[in-house]
């Protein structure tokens, strides 16, 4: 958010990695050269370069690399599209429909307060350690931005457009298929790249508390072995694909609506 | 509240009449009605066993005995207790910092180009993701959360100071430069004043992203507050108890958020008398 105010001239990029090179540099030399900082508290950067050797080739916590990331996204992909599945044409009904909005929105109201991690021991409890409960859980983390913001959005569509296509005769199927949702769509996206991040921190949170696989499985085994390069390999992992996730809708929003792009 | 857009469009139609099943609040009843009423019965004509899913009679009854009776080390007000404990020391910690470390980014170009995109770029860490170095750090006790928590709510704190600051009425700052104020009496009275609304809009989010990684930190490690009782719940097989600590989750978040509603709201108001 900081970064949409700057501009990215030479100049501020330069400046910028002065930042990254100062921080490296005293991470080098706080645990490798004066090594005030022992490696069990804090890696050193060849700690952190031979676990992510070990990952790509041995594997740690029985998979290499590849196999836990696959896990993971395999678990985030399919809570976040069963998510999009069910919170996109709820919101479409409560924007739509008065009546619709005051039974559902209550409901939605009183459970919204409680965190999509504290439905992790529930959710274990209901569909057992493993890969279910985990997309449960991260259905119900997208879940809430979804609604919210794709109802927001069909709120938003200019009635004006609505009333004009009802004169036209248009049925309600294409109304929403033509004016509802395009108008929407912004919101939606807004929705969509909430709900992604959310779903990551879920994921995240899912697997620490247990699992067989995935990143939060590396990090809470290296915890277990005091193998501090294996925790910062599994972080800077779960960040990177972070990031990568949340760029993967922004473009994907971008090509979908082509007349907002500058 | 705004009404929908089909309500906009039949309100031009004459044949569009209001039946009681217009009356929010009928609505509304309906709703909880039918959530409540489907939980409750879900038991009786086994759609899920109570071992599964306890009424909500029980659930309520739960937290009743919660009260009274210890579980998982101590009773409902002593983990509630715990985990406020836990929220706000690492809460105020992350406010210390970090409102005044945004308000330094938003006035200083020189700062903001070095730091901010070293800070973006740990922002993009999941706050629970510091889970495991927090227990390197911190052990297992009630100390354990402190990094997720502060990291949680850190950087709202920063990012709404920063642009608090970063936009303030460039009017305003050079008048008190040309008027010869120093860099503290502009910082006192008029960045600050002038970054107030965001700052504590910041604070709010803060709020709710720090307390949601407290329970999850609470999952994971520890041995009070209520993430620890719910998973022990979990490990018990005691659904009831998952529930009801559940419950008690959303409430507490209710409560913070409300505190630092109303205080949002006070500033605001004095801000803008209009």
């Amino acid at each position: 958010m900081i970064a949409r105010v700057r501009s990215f001239d030479i100049r501020s990029v330069l400046m910028g990695s002065i930042g990254f090179v100062v921080l490296f540099v005293c991470w080098y030399l706080l645990t490798t050269v004066s090594q005030v900082i022992s490696p069990i508290r804090f890696p050193a950067p060849s700690n952190v370069y031979q676990s992510f050797a070990q990952l790509m080739s041995t594997g740690y916590a029985d998979a290499t690399l590849g196999t836990h990331i696959a896990y993971s996204l395999r678990i985030v992909v399919l809570g976040y599209v069963a998510s999009v599945l069910t919170g996109i044409p709820l919101g479409i009904v409560m924007g739509l429909s008065r009546r619709a909005e005051g039974i559902i929105n209550p409901v939605f109201q009183l459970l919204r307060p409680i965190p999509p991690l504290a439905w992790i021991p529930l959710s274990i409890l209901w569909f057992g350690l493993g890969p279910t409960s985990e997309v449960f859980v991260i259905w119900l983390a997208a879940f809430a931005p979804l609604v919210i913001n794709t109802y927001a959005g069909v709120r938003l569509v200019d009635p004006t457009l609505i009333a004009a296509a009802r004169v036209h005769g248009a049925k309600t199927t294409r109304l929403i298929a033509d004016v509802i949702v395009p108008g929407a769509l912004p919101m939606i996206f807004t929705g969509l790249r909430l709900s992604v991040q959310v779903c990551w921190m879920a994921l995240v949170a899912a697997e620490l508390v247990g699992s067989t696989a995935g990143l939060g499985h590396i990090m809470i085994y290296a915890e277990r072995d005091l193998n501090s390069g294996m925790i910062a390999a599994g972080m800077i992992s779960v960040t990177v694909l972070g990031v990568m996730l949340t760029f993967g809708v922004s473009m994907l929003e971008k090509a979908m609506m082509p007349w907002r792009r500058p | 509240m705004a009404s929908t857009v089909t309500d906009r469009v039949l309100a031009q139609d004459p044949r569009a009449q209001r039946s009681f099943l217009d009356v929010p609040i009928v609505l509304a009843l309906i709703g909880l009605g039918v959530f409540f009423g489907l939980w409750a019965l879900a038991g009786p004509i086994h759609l899920a066993p109570p071992r599964f899913l306890p009424s909500p009679a029980a659930v309520a009854t739960e937290i009743v005995v919660l009260t009274h009776e210890p579980y998982a080390g101590s009773l409902l007000q002593g983990h509630i207790a715990a985990s406020l404990a836990k929220f706000g020391a690492s809460y105020a910690l992350a406010v210390a910092i970090g409102v005044p470390l945004g308000l330094f980014l938003g006035q200083s170009r020189f700062a903001d180009r070095i730091i901010s995109p070293l800070f973006d770029a740990v922002r993009f860490i999941p706050p629970i993701a510091w889970v495991p170095f927090s227990i390197l750090w911190f052990g297992t006790g009630p100390l354990a959360p402190t990094l997720v928590v502060f990291a949680g709510a850190f950087s709202p704190c920063v990012v709404n100071a920063y642009r608090g600051a970063r936009f303030v009425d460039r009017t305003m700052l050079e008048a008190a430069q040309t008027l010869g104020a120093s860099r503290y009496r502009i910082l006192r009275e008029i960045i600050v004043p002038a970054a107030l609304p965001s700052i504590v809009a910041g604070m709010r989010i803060s709020a709710g992203i720090g307390w949601q990684s407290l329970i999850g930190a609470e999952l994971i490690v520890g041995s009070t507050g209520l993430g620890f009782m719910i998973v022990s719940g979990e490990g018990n097989l005691t659904t009831s108890v998952v529930m009801a600590g559940m419950a008690t989750i959303g409430i507490i978040g209710v409560f913070i958020d409300l505190v630092l509603r109303t205080l949002e709201n006070r500033i605001t108001r004095n801000w803008n008398p209009s």
